[in-house]
C-alpha cells in the first residue's frame, strides 16, 4: 500500500529486555511478577480477613465468573501486543448467544447450534480483520462500528425476549465440578487454551513475530514477518473465542439474551493492561494477563462475601488500572533516564523516547523528553 | 517562491471542497432520512411533537459529542464522558434536594465546573503521565461510573424532586426552537469558532497531526491537552444538568454507554479517529444523524431492536469513506506536485 510506507518512523529506545542486569532483576522486577504478587497477597489478605473467603464454594463461583473474561483476554493479550484492539468481543459475546438462543428455539439441537454460533464468531472476527488489514482502517474505530453493529444484529434478533429453555445436559455441565473438587469442568478448558495461548505467544515464530510487528511494523515486514496475515489471524481467533465464551455464557445462566456481557469489553482490556501488556504493543506476557484478571475476580468475589456493595470493585478497577499504567510508564521513564545518564558521555547527543509508531495507537504519545534532550547541550 | 503559491492555493481549495464535502454528505443523509420518515409518517415532522423532538433529542449527545471531537482531535480520546454525564445528571438532582432553593444558574455553575474537574483529572493523567489516553479514561470511566453507584445506591432522583422551572427548561422553548437546541448550538458555534479561528484552537489539530512536531516546534502541548480534556469534561457536565432537566429522573446508570455514541457521533462526522482533522461541526451533525435514525427507524417499520446495527454499519461506512478520500486527497496532492 502506497499510504503505510511514509509512517515509517523508529522508534528510537525501545524497551528491549535489559540483559546488562542480573537476570534475578529481570525476572524479578517486571510489571509481571508485580502483579502476581498483589494477586497472592489480595487471597491472602481476603482469606484471613474476610469470614467466609476461605469456603471452598468461593473458589468454584470465583473460577466460574471470570471464565468469559479470561478466555476473551487469551486473544485480546495478542491483538494488544501487535498495538491493535478489539472492541467488538462483548459483542460478539452477545451475538453467539442469541443465536444459539434462537436456533435452539427453532429446533435445532444444541450442539448445532452452537457450532453455528462459533462460525458466526470466526466471521465477525474475519470482518473486523478485513477492514482493518485488507482497507487499512484503524482497528478502534473499526471495531466501535463493529461493536455496535453485532449488538444491533444480536438485539434486533431476539429484541427483549430471552430463551431460557436449553438441554439440561449442558447446562449442568456449565456449572459442574470435577469429581469431588470445587474446581469447576470448565476451568479444564480454560486451562487447555490458556497453555495453547501461551505457547502460541510465546514459543512460536508466529507468536515472535507479534511482538515484532507491535514495536516496529514495518521492520517487522522487511524481515519476513506477514503482518496483515497474522492480525487477521488474531481478529478471527477473537472472534472465535468470544463466541465460545458467549456460549458457556449462556449456558451458565441459562439464558440467551441480546444484552448480554454488554460492557465486558472493558472489563477484559482492563484486565488485559492491568497484566502488563502494553497498549502501544510490543510489550506484555500472558501470564501477567492471567494474573490480572484473576487480581479483579478475586477482589470482586472478596468484596462480595464481605458484603460491600458489588460497585466498589468498579472504582477498584479504574485506580487499579489507572494507576498500575502510571506507574509503569514512570519507571520506564526513569530507567531510560538513568541509562542515557550512564551510557552517553558529556556532549554526545543522547537518544530521546519518541512517540511510537504512528497510527497504531490512540494515546498521546509526546514523548520527546524535553529532560534528556537537554542533557547535551 | 514564484509558481508554487498558484500551485498550493489550487490544492488547498481542492482540500477544503473535500472537507467541506463530509459536512453536506452528512446533512443530505439526514435530510433523506428525515424525509423518508416523514413520507411514511406526516407526523414526524409536521406535528408539534415531531418538530419539538427533531430538534430536542440529539441536543444532549451533540453537546457530548463536540467535547469528544476536540479531544479526538488531539489524538486522544475521552471514554469517561458517560460516566462524567452521569454524575454530574446526578449531582444536580442532589443539589435540588439537598439545597432547597437554590437558583437553577447555581446549579449549572457549580455543576459544570465539578465535570471541568472530573475532566481535569483525566487531562492532568494523560498529559504528565503521559500515558494513552484510552487507558486513563477506560480507568476513570469505572471510576466515575463506581462513585456514582456508591453514592446513589439504588437511589434515583425523581421529577417530583426537581423544581419545576427547571424541568420546564427541558422542554420548553424559546420562538420556534428547544432551550436545549439553543444551548447546543451555542456550545457549537463557539467551539466551532475557536477551533477555526483562534491560535489554540488552531495548536490543537497541530498536535493531533504530530504530537512530537508540535512538541518541537515549541507548541504548549500539555497545557493545550489539559484545555482539551477539561472542556471535554465541561461539556459532558453540562449535559448531565440538561439530562437531568429533559428526562426528570436520574439512576446511578445515567448515561451509561454513551462514550460509545458520543465517539461513533465523531467519526460519522469526519473527525479522523488519529487527530488532526475533523470539525466539530461534523460531530454535531453525526450526533442528530444518529439520534434521527434511531427517531426514524420505528416510523419506517424497522423495530428499533435493530437501531443499533445501523449505527454500526454508518460508523463502518464512515470509516471507509474516510479512507477512500485520504487515497484520493494523496493521489491529488501527488498530481499537483508533479505538476509544478
Amino acid at each position: 500500500m502506497a499510504t503505510a510506507t511514509t509512517t515509517a518512523t523508529t522508534p528510537s529506545a525501545r524497551r528491549y529486555a535489559d540483559h546488562g542486569r542480573p537476570a534475578w532483576r529481570r525476572v524479578l522486577l517486571t510489571q509481571e511478577t508485580a502483579v502476581v504478587a498483589m494477586l497472592v497477597l489480595v487471597a491472602l489478605v481476603a482469606a484471613s480477613s474476610v469470614p467466609g473467603f476461605g469456603q471452598p464454594l468461593t473458589l468454584t463461583y470465583l473460577l466460574l465468573d471470570v471464565t468469559p473474561i479470561l478466555l476473551i483476554a487469551l486473544p485480546m493479550t495478542l491483538i494488544i501486543v501487535t498495538g491493535e484492539i478489539d472492541l467488538s468481543v462483548a459483542s460478539v459475546v452477545g451475538l453467539a448467544s442469541v443465536l444459539t438462543g434462537v436456533l435452539t428455539q427453532a429446533g435445532v439441537p444444541f450442539e448445532l447450534a452452537a457450532a453455528v454460533a462459533l462460525l458466526a464468531g470466526a466471521a465477525g472476527g474475519a470482518l473486523n480483520g478485513f477492514l482493518v488489514t485488507v482497507v487499512g482502517l484503524p482497528s478502534l474505530a473499526v471495531t466501535i462500528g463493529t461493536l455496535a453493529l453485532f449488538r444491533g444484529l444480536a438485539v434486533g434478533l431476539l429484541g427483549t425476549t430471552a430463551v431460557t429453555d436449553f438441554p439440561e445436559r449442558w447446562t449442568d455441565l456449565a456449572k459442574s465440578r470435577i469429581g469431588v473438587s470445587n474446581v469447576p469442568t470448565v476451568t479444564v478448558l480454560v486451562v487447555v487454551l490458556v497453555l495453547a495461548f501461551a505457547v502460541l505467544l510465546h514459543f512460536t515464530r508466529f507468536g515472535r513475530g507479534l511482538y515484532a510487528i507491535g514495536l516496529a511494523k514495518d521492520a517487522a515486514r522487511f524481515s519476513g514477518v506477514r503482518v496483515e496475515r497474522s492480525k487477521l489471524v488474531l481478529f478471527v481467533l477473537a472472534g472465535l473465542v468470544s463466541a465460545l465464551a458467549g456460549i458457556y455464557y449462556t449456558l451458565r445462566y441459562g439464558s440467551a439474551r441480546g444484552d448480554n456481557a454488554t460492557g465486558m469489553e472493558l472489563q477484559v482490556i482492563a484486565a488485559v493492561l492491568l497484566g502488563g501488556v502494553s497498549i502501544f504493543g510490543g510489550r506484555g506476557a500472558l501470564h501477567g494477563v492471567v494474573a490480572g484478571v484473576l487480581l479483579i475476580g478475586v477482589l470482586a468475589s472478596a468484596l462480595r462475601v464481605a458484603g460491600i456493595t458489588s460497585d466498589v470493585i468498579n472504582i477498584l478497577t479504574g485506580a487499579l488500572l489507572v494507576l498500575s499504567v502510571v506507574l509503569s510508564a514512570a519507571l520506564a521513564r526513569t530507567r531510560t533516564r538513568r541509562r542515557a545518564h550512564a551510557a552517553a558521555p558529556p556532549g554526545t547527543p543522547t537518544s530521546t523516547p519518541t512517540s511510537d509508531t504512528a497510527g497504531t495507537s490512540t494515546g498521546t504519545s509526546t514523548d520527546t523528553s524535553t529532560d534528556t534532550s537537554t542533557d547535551g547541550a | 517562491m514564484s509558481a508554487p503559491p498558484i500551485a498550493r492555493t489550487d490544492v488547498t481549495r481542492h482540500l477544503r471542497s473535500v472537507g467541506a464535502a463530509r459536512e453536506v454528505g452528512i446533512l443530505l443523509a439526514l435530510l433523506v432520512v428525515i424525509a423518508l420518515a416523514t413520507i411514511a409518517n406526516p407526523n414526524f415532522l409536521f406535528s408539534a411533537d415531531g418538530w419539538r423532538d427533531l430538534f430536542l433529542t440529539p441536543s444532549i449527545l451533540a453537546i457530548v459529542a463536540v467535547g469528544q471531537a476536540i479531544v479526538i482531535i488531539t489524538r486522544n480520546v475521552d471514554l469517561s464522558v458517560g460516566s462524567v454525564l452521569g454524575l454530574s445528571a446526578y449531582l444536580t438532582g442532589r443539589l435540588f434536594i439537598d439545597l432547597e432553593g437554590i437558583p437553577t444558574s447555581a446549579v449549572v455553575v457549580i455543576v459544570v465546573a465539578f465535570g471541568a474537574l472530573l475532566g481535569l483529572v483525566n487531562g492532568v493523567l494523560v498529559a504528565f503521565a503521559k500515558v494513552p489516553a484510552l487507558v486513563i479514561t477506560l480507568g476513570t470511566l469505572y471510576a466515575y461510573r463506581g462513585i456514582n453507584v456508591m453514592w446513589a445506591g439504588s437511589d434515583r432522583v425523581n421529577a417530583s424532586d426537581l423544581p419545576r422551572d427547571f424541568l420546564a427548561l427541558g422542554t420548553g422553548k424559546i420562538l420556534f426552537l428547544p432551550v436545549l437546541t439553543l444551548v447546543a448550538l451555542v456550545v457549537l458555534v463557539v467551539a466551532g469558532w475557536v477551533l477555526r479561528n483562534l491560535r489554540a484552537g488552531r495548536e490543537l489539530y497541530a498536535i493531533g497531526s504530530d504530537p512530537a512536531a508540535a512538541e518541537l516546534y515549541g507548541l504548549a502541548v500539555r497545557r493545550r491537552l489539559l484545555a482539551a480534556f477539561v472542556l471535554s469534561g465541561a461539556l459532558a457536565g453540562l449535559a448531565g444538568v440538561l439530562y437531568a432537566a429533559r428526562y426528570g429522573t436520574v439512576s446511578s446508570q445515567a448515561g451509561a454507554g454513551w462514550e460509545l455514541d458520543a465517539v461513533g457521533a465523531a467519526v460519522i462526522g469526519g473527525v479522523a479517529i488519529f487527530g488532526g482533522s475533523g470539525t466539530v461541526w461534523g460531530a454535531a451533525l453525526g450526533a442528530v444523524l444518529l439520534m434521527t435514525i434511531n427517531r426514524a427507524l420505528p416510523i419506517l417499520g424497522i423495530p428499533d431492536f435493530w437501531q443499533r446495527a445501523v449505527v454500526g454499519l454508518l460508523i463502518i461506512g464512515a470509516i471507509v469513506l474516510d479512507r477512500v478520500l485520504a487515497v484520493r486527497q494523496k493521489r491529488s496532492l501527488l498530481e499537483a506536485r508533479e505538476n509544478d
